[in-house]
């Protein structure tokens, strides 16, 4: 029955895949060789706003690795992509070299107005490409791994882990608040020029970055399903569900959580670095706490625990966040709020998970339809045997905590 | 021997009263008619001499004097105060303020003053209303002379010194002719002895005062000064750190009427309420909006306001707090997580609601005078608002902890949070008491909110403000325990209050995330948790 499940999954995974290269290429070569008049033409803009859509896909597929799979409820995934960010960032800033506004060739813009004499330590080897990339992967990962190797080895779970996380993206907000810290405080980086070479703001590099947003997308849709399907992915599918008995029959519980924590924080990162080149700046305003907990409902709506989910969940939303902030801007906080409680709710396997469950249920009921027809020849499992059960709550996360119990319960 | 100089110096004080009193009663016309002596020389002697006089009269001549409305007579040099009146002058006794008659402008001339003669009449006068007999009038008087520090004013502080009663007044004098005696030529022992006075005071004045004695003067003085500036520094380092404590108690308990509803329904039901921020918020609004009745409709009960707020807010924010139990929470119990989502969401709905409703910009609440103003103790200085908040903070705390420990409700409350299925047994209706406490919990904040208008911004984004350092308090202070939720918040306060100097203030509330991070991963239960060996799922 799993691995009829998986197989077919399989099945929409390629599909998935298929569709997504196939945007990857499309829509670059759209908005780039066809004319502004053809019907079929991509506008600039929208290529720009397609590419951030991407990137939110690939945080929130990011977050639904820990989330989904693990878990780990993370408020705080904001920092990890703002970290990349900066990265990428400090690496365009760099790139500017003497055509800031006070034209010094060492010193970004905000240095020289904040009289600084020389390049701060940390900001050395950023004009380096490979050297940024590095960071845009180690500043998350190195933070995580500090996070994740504290708390998990002290057992902290659930809700207080949301609330630390949490706590952990608002003191970090604060921090790159400050001008001391030399990453240009409130105002953050911008006014950057161009990347590897290529103007920042030509067509051509934007089709690019786009084209470079799918391909990371997919190449970290592939690392999270061979994740998710190894016999790693099923401990940690066991750690989601019952962490204790995981623990109790010998998995080092601290360990799989830390691993796939470090691997979404990186994953997280590199969304940011795909983020900043394509909206031109990143500020702390990105560490917001509010952030980290906007994005968590888009891959609430899409479906967690599934890995097409968050990307659709990211792209609908972002998109209804466009269309309401463009027309009724009054109305798109009711409307975001409204999809925390109705998807809470009414929704709790999100929309790819609904879909699944329903398309689960229709080949049963065939399954079984077409046994009785056969007469005296029974499937191996009865479709609502126990095992049967099981196996659908470990796809549906939401199961987890008890069935049916739905009594409060003290913090404790 | 002994007897002979007893005598002899009998006789030498009741030469010196008699003369005293003789001068006195002989000279202070004939003084402030020689005020009308040509010459700013002879005004300035004869200044002094009506300000070693001491007597109180003396002081309104001298304040008639600086206005410039003091005249004399030119056919006699009588000194009169005198009023326009037309093209003539009203004549008033300068003493003793009797009309006395009136005469045309050619008749008298004006006494003249200048900025000199205004400079050393304030400092005269400071030292003659030392003997008022208004109480605040010698208080404000001795710190004014204190201010002046000249030696001119030493007399008169003796004389006042000694006619005084009041304790509190008499040492501010004494501290006054201390600092004079500073600046004078008197002898070592004499500066010593003023130094010792000085230290005592303690404050920056008193150390700005040592610090210039002590540049020009013999060594013993130096040393007395430096061992008085040492003691001053250590005491201003205390009163220092008093100040801190009270900054951070005072910031402990608006953190602690924050969190304290949040202690309820995270502590006792487990329910992750983001829009806690949102209750406070709505109490806010209340006090708003009852205030703008009473402006409109009943102007008088202005200063009782808030006293009114206080109950609409608790049941405005309880009843919603209820409607959202009972609407969405209670389909989510068991999941914690997908409940911290919703009422995520429902505080974006409720902030868009405000900011619908009342617009995005701040709302001004007014404060009642009891609230404010501002007294001091010792070097410290206690804003009235902050005081009333510190100790409304704590009512409220101690209100709660009696509606636990000490009425059904409470007892109900406690038993479904300890045993669920055994209180349902016994007749409790669990999902009531559920709603009930939650609609305490948001009530308690709807409170903390009118609380909370005095001294913040009423924005629609007064809560979210609010709502990290809310949970920081309830996990370090330990779930499930109102007394962990006090201590947790007043340490967070203080912290936060000390590291400031040191760090900044930004700085410093990084430092103190960074350090409840830590703390949890020490103790993930908090500094008071709850004892048992549950193991969850």
């Amino acid at each position: 029955m799993t691995s009829l499940l998986f197989r077919g999954l399989d099945r929409y995974a390629t599909l998935f895949l298929a569709i997504l290269l196939g945007i990857a290429v499309l829509v670059p070569a759209l908005n780039l060789f066809l004319p502004a008049s053809h019907p079929l033409h991509i506008p600039n803009y929208a290529v720009q706003l397609f590419g951030k859509y991407l990137t939110y896909a690939l945080l929130a597929l990011s977050v639904d690795l820990v989330w989904g799979y693990c878990g780990i409820l993370s408020l705080g995934h904001g920092a990890f992509f703002a970290l990349g960010g900066y990265a990428m960032g400090m690496y365009l800033m760099r790139q500017i070299g003497a055509r800031g506004v006070y034209g010094n060739p060492d010193l970004p813009d905000f240095m020289v107005f904040l009289n600084w004499q020389e390049l701060p330590w940390y900001w050395f080897g950023f004009d380096m490409f490979p050297f940024a990339m590095l960071m845009v992967f180690l500043a998350p990962g190195v933070l995580a791994f500090i996070f994740g190797w504290f708390a998990f080895r002290s057992r902290v779970t659930g809700v207080y882990l949301s609330i630390i996380t949490q706590a952990m993206t608002y003191a970090l907000l604060l921090a790159f608040f400050r001008n001391d810290m030399g990453f240009g405080g409130n105002n953050g980086l911008t006014d950057f020029k161009d990347i590897l070479g290529f103007d920042i703001q030509a067509d051509t590099t934007r089709a690019g970055l786009f084209f470079a947003s799918a391909v990371a997308l997919a190449v970290c849709f592939v690392i999270c399903r061979a994740v998710t399907r190894s016999k790693l992915g099923k401990v940690l599918v066991a750690v989601r569900d019952a962490e204790s008995r995981a623990r109790f029959i010998g998995y080092r519980v601290e360990h799989y959580k830390l691993f796939v924590w470090v691997l979404s924080a990186m994953m997280a990162g590199l969304a940011g670095a795909l983020y900043v080149p394509q909206v031109g700046i990143i500020n702390p305003g990105e560490f917001a706490p509010a952030n980290s907990i906007e994005l968590v409902i888009w891959v609430a709506v899409g479906g967690r625990g599934t890995l097409v989910g968050p990307i659709i969940g990211a792209v609908i939303v972002n998109f209804a966040k466009t269309w309401f902030t463009g027309s009724l801007p009054e109305l798109w906080l009711f409307a975001l709020g409204a999809m925390f409680v109705g998807v809470t709710l009414f929704l709790p396997k999100g929309i790819v998970g609904t879909l699944a469950h329903g398309w689960t249920a229709l080949k049963q009921r065939q399954q079984s339809a077409q046994a009785e027809r056969g007469g005296g020849n029974p499937p191996d499992k009865p479709p609502h045997s126990p095992a049967a059960q099981s196996n659908l709550s470990s796809l549906t996360p939401d199961h987890r905590s008890g069935g049916s119990k739905t009594v409060p319960q003290p913090a404790e | 021997m002994k007897v002979l100089i007893r005598a002899l110096v009998a006789v030498f004080l009741i030469w010196c009263l008699s003369f005293n009193t003789a001068q006195a009663a002989d000279t202070i016309p004939d003084l402030v008619n020689a005020l009308s002596v040509k010459g700013f020389k002879n005004t300035e002697a004869t200044i002094g001499k009506l300000t070693e006089t001491g007597d109180p009269a003396v002081a309104t001549v001298l304040n008639t004097l600086s206005e410039g409305n003091l005249y004399f007579r030119k056919s006699d040099n009588q000194v009169f105060r005198a009023e326009k009146s037309g093209k003539n002058f009203k004549l008033f006794d300068p003493l003793s303020g009797n009309f006395t008659e009136e005469l045309p402008r050619s008749a008298v001339k004006k006494i003249r003053v200048n900025n000199k003669l205004r400079r050393i009449i304030r400092a005269a006068l400071g030292g003659l209303t030392l003997q008022s007999s208004d109480p605040t009038v010698r208080k404000r008087a001795v710190e004014s002379v204190f201010k002046q520090a000249d030696p001119a004013s030493i007399k008169a502080l003796d004389s006042a010194i000694a006619a005084e009663t009041d304790q509190d007044i008499k040492k501010l004098m004494v501290e006054a002719r201390a600092a004079a005696v500073l600046r004078s030529d008197l002898l070592e022992p004499e500066k010593i002895q003023a130094i010792k006075t000085l230290a005592d005071r303690g404050d920056q004045e008193a150390r700005g005062l040592i610090m210039s004695a002590r540049s020009d003067s013999a060594s013993t003085v130096k040393d007395a000064a430096d061992e008085a500036v040492a003691q001053i520094d250590r005491s201003l380092a205390l009163w220092g750190a008093g100040q801190n404590i009270w900054y951070g108690l005072s910031l402990g308990s608006v953190l602690l009427l924050a969190a304290i509803g949040l202690a309820i329904t995270f502590g006792v039901m487990g329910v992750i309420n983001m829009a806690h921020g949102e209750m406070v918020m709505i109490g806010a609004y209340t006090t708003f909006v009852v205030q703008e009745l009473i402006r409109t409709s009943a102007p008088a009960l202005f200063d009782y306001s808030l006293a009114i707020a206080l109950p609409v807010a608790f049941l405005v924010a309880g009843m919603i707090g209820i409607a959202i139990e009972r609407g969405i929470i209670r389909f989510l119990y068991g999941r914690p997580l997908e409940t911290l989502l919703a009422t995520w969401g429902l505080s974006l709905i409720l902030q868009q609601t405000v900011r619908s409703i009342f617009g995005p910009t701040n709302r001004e609440v007014g404060n009642p005078g009891w609230m404010s103003g501002a007294f001091d103790l010792g070097q410290m200085t206690i804003t009235n608002n902050r005081l009333w908040i510190i100790v409304f903070s704590l009512l409220v705390f101690a209100l709660l902890i009696l509606v636990l420990k000490k009425t059904p409700f409470g007892l109900y409350m406690r038993a479904v949070t300890q045993n669920r299925k055994m209180a349902s047994n016994m007749g409790i209706r669990t999902p009531w008491v559920d709603a009930l406490t939650f609609g305490l919990g948001s009530g308690i904040a709807g409170i903390a909110g009118v609380a909370l208008s005095q001294i913040d911004n009423v924005s629609p984004n007064l809560g979210q403000s609010y709502i990290i350092d809310s949970f920081m308090v309830v996990v370090f202070g330990g779930v499930g325990n109102l007394w962990g939720t006090l201590v947790g918040a007043m340490t967070l306060g203080v912290v936060n209050k000390f590291l400031e100097p040191y760090a900044g203030a930004v700085l410093g509330k990084i430092l103190v995330l960074v350090f409840i991070i830590l703390f949890i991963q020490k103790r993930p239960r908090g500094l008071f948790a709850l004892k048992g060996r549950a193991v969850e799922a």
